[in-house]
């Protein structure tokens, strides 16, 4: 649940089930330092893309509803940094969850899933829910 | 994080309850270590963990039972204690001290009982079911939930603050509310007679119906609604359901059955030190009699529960000496609060009253015979007095020589208790206990952010009723110990609004990333300083918002050019300057709210709005919007909004200038301008003034010789009239004057800061603005209008632009890689237009249809 998802190009002979990997959009869908959503099944994945960070390129996968509100808007919120965590900002009640592992800021009972992301070449790519 | 491993634990604790207090106290035995001495068994009723009693009616809100939790699923087994969900303890054994529970038997060595109340139902013949419901717990709101589905009204038995809250919950779920009360007000034990009546106006203004001095004898099958409530004056009141808030009783079966002494008006006695007549056996919270006394408030469970924990591990605590039961709190929206001794019934104790029959306000002051100290008061209607109010009365802090101006209002709002008056022992947070001593000694232990304070002393996370307080005392104690206090705009720009201005303009800063690596802290920024910069970017370079470079600096609303609505969809404003409209845009308005089913809603800016579009509906609408020829309106920006006008000299018998005209000539001009905050304007064609220019940012009302200007005005929550700025303008001065105006306002103003509240911070007020705006004291005008000019000349319909570019359309997709909207978003018709379904209204899903 609290598996950090920040995945940059992995080298190929990542150690996880590579079959546990599928394809989920491409790397033109995405929206640099911003966040867009896509469809898994049946669930909504928030994915934010930070293509220049210290860390080199960043790439997030977290739930789309927020949980405060009930609606499905965490992707259309504003990527920011608090105390050194990368953090999206909900747009509705401005409430923070870090990307890393979907905790929340101000709210500790609240926690979005994330999902383990990476980038293949211009290949989006998500893992099962850690 | 590994869970931690003890080898020996030598005596077991076991707690029954796991209610918010017998949850505490085990967040206490954590963080004191008490794991590794006792191994620790929980007895939980109920099937969930606990959760949040306080904030229940937000569970018909929206929130559900994983977001009321109180900690993590996992908090307990990491620490190693043993919780026992949906396990009924049955019988305390006090000779094997064992306890006997619905799945066998579990030895201690001491036991704490946690049990807290459960709700009174007076014995009324016919209560059953639907109409014996009670309002308690996660499964007592789903029953309720059920039984509205199919009701019309709903009736509570009780006035007190839960039987309110109950009323609240009922309206939530869309029923007609009802409030049947015994005693002859609401709230009898917090207020009086007057401020009982002041409650019952409001409530009664809501919609809820109260009726008092009513005891209910029996319940039987109604003609209009399913029951009917016959009371003992002979009248009587049909409902579908009756929800019982007839007070609490403390939960003492078990210590009563297992021989513990048990006061006479229930709760297991203890003594100063939560021990009952068992020396083995504790009991906190709501099922505890101290002194006689129950106490039904989070605070004084919470304090029980925190001092055990303690004693339990052998540190020093503090023994029970009773609780203040003050209390404040929002009730069907209306601010009620009650202090000490709120009914004066000290000996000798003197009122102050005020009374505002006109807004249904009323506040008490009960002092002490001497006159010297506050021993109790009663609020209803604002309890901006309450902080103030509380700290006289818990700290005996001398009253000022007019006792009565703490209750009077003031033209500035409440009056309140600097910082430096209160003594070290004063109680800032209630909650966690916390004195203004504790953040003194956070402070000079080199605490300066008032978030690092929180986490450290927890003052303030527990209701969050103090954070006003809390923040005040800080600031003040750190500016006592020389530190500045910290006005930077965040964690990334050491830098008010006003000086990053100056930065961007000297500098000729045009993005966000030059910005932050020259000037800034870190690379990523966030959601204060991104949007705070784009707005400045914006107001200074009016370059298109859905740049790349720009995009990720927006608001969700600039950032999709709509404005987010609560089930994340959007509203769409398009500009229709002036108010003027052709009956040909207003059919094209007409024919594309029709197509895309949106909610159609005239504003309060003379233009109408559009609700429920999918974010993926958002290019098509605005295609079709412009090919009909509208731009869009900038209702999500923070910039021009509205121009309002009246009719003016061309139609009406008492115009003396053409005010429309002048308005579509000035919303035309500003349209775009992004600003610290939203501005609107109003232009009225005499001195009648239909137009309420004087309620404006920039208010513009004609006279026989030109145009009167007005500046700062305000409506919304803190009402302002405009003041007249100058007179008798002719057309160009007029403009001349608002371009100085409106560019100097951008200039000096702090982020999100309207031109009224603006105006009231500038040094050397109203004149200081003439003499800038009108005289050109500082030499700015000419500056100041050829900087207006640069934004009105690189004017672009922002929708316009983005509609021409593929790839800033491909934001516009509720899914990247699939083609369907959003499956959660749900409507139902309401006189005939969809709005979002109510959290209460989803069994209603199946017959509502989707957006496609």
């Amino acid at each position: 649940m609290s598996q950090p998802n920040a995945l940059s190009a992995p080298p190929l002979s990542s150690s996880r089930n590579s079959n546990a990997w599928s394809r989920l959009c491409s790397r033109q869908d995405l929206v640099a330092n911003s966040g867009v959503v896509a469809w898994l099944d049946g669930a909504q994945v928030a994915l934010f893309h930070l293509p220049h960070t210290p860390d080199g390129e960043q790439l997030f996968a977290v739930e789309n509803r927020d949980p405060k509100s009930g609606a499905n808007v965490v992707g259309r919120g504003i990527v920011g940094q608090l105390k050194g965590d990368l953090v999206i900002a909900s747009p509705l009640y401005k409430q923070h969850y870090r990307l890393k592992d979907g905790s929340c800021v101000e709210y500790p009972e609240q926690r979005l899933r994330v999902w383990p992301v990476r980038l293949n070449g211009d290949v989006v790519e998500i893992g099962p829910l850690g | 994080m590994n869970s931690i491993v003890t080898p020996i634990k030598s005596e077991t604790l076991v707690i029954i309850g796991n209610g918010m207090v017998g949850h505490h106290c085990v967040e206490q035995l954590i963080e004191r270590g008490a794991l590794a001495h006792y191994d620790v068994h929980v007895f939980g009723e109920e099937r969930q963990r606990a959760y949040d009693r306080v904030h229940l009616s937000e569970y018909f809100g929206g929130r559900d039972a994983e977001s009321l939790a109180l900690c993590e699923a996992d908090l307990y087994t990491l620490h190693g204690v043993h919780l026992h969900l949906g396990v009924q303890v049955l019988e305390i054994d006090r000779q094997t001290r064992e306890v006997v529970t619905t799945a066998g038997r579990q030895a201690y060595d001491r036991l704490v009982l946690a049990t807290g109340s459960y709700p009174f139902v007076p014995p009324i013949p016919g209560a059953d079911g639907s109409s014996r419901l009670v309002y308690r717990t996660l499964d007592d709101l789903d029953a309720i939930r059920a039984a509205a589905v199919h009701a019309r009204r709903g009736v509570v038995v009780g006035g007190g603050l839960l039987g309110l809250e109950a009323a609240n919950a009922l309206k939530s779920l869309g029923l007609e509310a009802h409030v049947v009360e015994f005693a002859p007000r609401l709230m009898p034990v917090q207020l009086d007679a007057e401020g009982g009546s002041a409650l019952r106006a409001r409530i009664e203004a809501l919609g809820v119906g109260v009726h008092l001095s009513r005891a209910t004898q029996e319940i039987v099958p109604g003609e209009e609604y399913a029951y009917r409530m016959n009371f003992n004056d002979g009248e009587f009141l049909e409902t579908d359901l009756i929800l019982f808030s007839a007070g609490i009783r403390p939960q003492d079966a078990l210590g009563r059955s297992a021989g513990l002494a048990v006061a006479e008006r229930g709760g297991v006695i203890i003594d100063g030190d939560y021990r009952t007549s068992d020396p083995a056996i504790f009991a906190i919270g709501e099922c505890a009699s101290w002194n006689g006394s129950c106490f039904g408030l989070v605070a004084p469970g919470y304090a029980m529960a925190r001092n055990l924990a303690a004693q339990l591990v052998g540190e020093q605590h503090d023994p029970f000496a009773g609780a203040d039961m003050s209390t404040k709190l929002k009730l069907l929206g209306v601010d009620v609060g009650s202090i000490g001794d709120a009914h004066a019934a000290t000996p000798g104790a003197k009122s102050y009253r005020f009374i505002d029959e006109t807004t249904g306000s009323y506040r008490r002051l009960v002092i002490s015979a001497d006159g010297k100290k506050v021993i109790g008061a009663v609020l209803v209607g604002d309890n901006s007095y309450y902080d103030t109010l509380l700290q006289y009365a818990q700290n005996a802090i001398a009253l000022p020589k007019d006792p009565s101006s703490l209750i009077l209002p003031l033209s500035d709002g409440a009056p309140t208790l600097g910082a430096d008056a209160l003594p070290a022992t004063a109680t800032i947070c209630s909650c966690h206990n916390v004195s203004k001593g504790a953040v003194c000694c956070a402070v000079d232990a080199g605490c300066t952010d008032l978030g690092d304070l929180k986490a450290e002393t927890k003052a303030g996370t527990g209701c969050g009723g103090c954070s006003a307080l809390l923040k005040q005392v800080f600031e003040h104690e750190l500016s006592a110990r020389g530190v500045a206090v910290d006005k930077s705009l965040c964690e990334h720009f050491a830098h008010t609004r006003q000086e990053l201005y100056a930065i961007v303009r000297v500098e000729g800063v045009i993005s966000f990333d030059e910005l932050i690596a020259r000037h800034g802290r870190g690379h990523t920024g966030c959601e204060i300083c991104k949007p705070a910069v784009g707005s400045i970017l914006a107001s200074c370079w009016n370059q298109p918002i859905t740049d790349p470079a720009l995009v990720p600096l927006q608001d969700t609303n600039d950032t999709f050019m709509a404005n987010m609505q609560k089930n994340g969809t959007y509203s769409v404003v398009p500009r229709i300057a002036g108010g003027e409209i052709t009956p040909d845009k207003l059919i094209a308005l007409g024919v594309v709210a029709k197509k895309y089913d949106l909610y159609t809603k005239v504003t309060g800016g003379q233009r109408i709005d559009l609700f429920g579009a999918q974010l993926h509906q958002l290019p098509d609408i605005w295609g079709e919007l412009i090919e009909a020829g509208f731009e869009t309106g900038h209702a999500y920006g923070k910039s021009l909004r509205t121009v309002k006008s009246c009719v003016g000299s061309t139609w009406c018998r008492y115009g003396v200038q053409d005010s429309v005209g002048m308005a579509i000539r000035l919303e035309d001009r500003y349209k775009g301008l992004r600003a610290p905050h939203k501005i609107k304007f109003g232009v009225s064609g005499c001195t009648r003034e239909c137009a309420e220019a004087q309620s404006k940012d920039v208010g513009v009302i004609a006279t026989e010789k030109g145009w009167n200007l007005y500046v700062s005005g305000n409506g919304g929550m803190r009402p302002r009239h405009a003041e007249l700025f100058a007179t008798d303008l002719d057309d160009a001065t007029l403009i001349r004057f608002i371009d100085r105006f409106l560019m100097f306002y951008i200039r000096t103003a702090d982020k999100l800061q309207r031109t009224s509240v603006w105006r009231e911070s500038l040094e050397g007020g109203l004149d200081y603005l003439k003499e800038v705006v009108i005289d050109d004291s500082l030499g700015l005008a000419a500056e100041l209008e050829a900087q207006m000019q640069l934004v009105v000349d690189r004017y672009e319909c922002e929708w316009a632009n983005a509609l021409q570019d593929p790839e800033k359309l491909k934001r516009f997709r509720t899914f990247v890689n699939d083609e369907r909207g959003d499956p959660d978003i749900h409507f139902v018709k309401e006189r005939g237009q969809r709005r979002p379904v109510h959290a209460s209204e989803l069994h209603l899903i199946p017959v509502t249809e989707e957006t496609p």
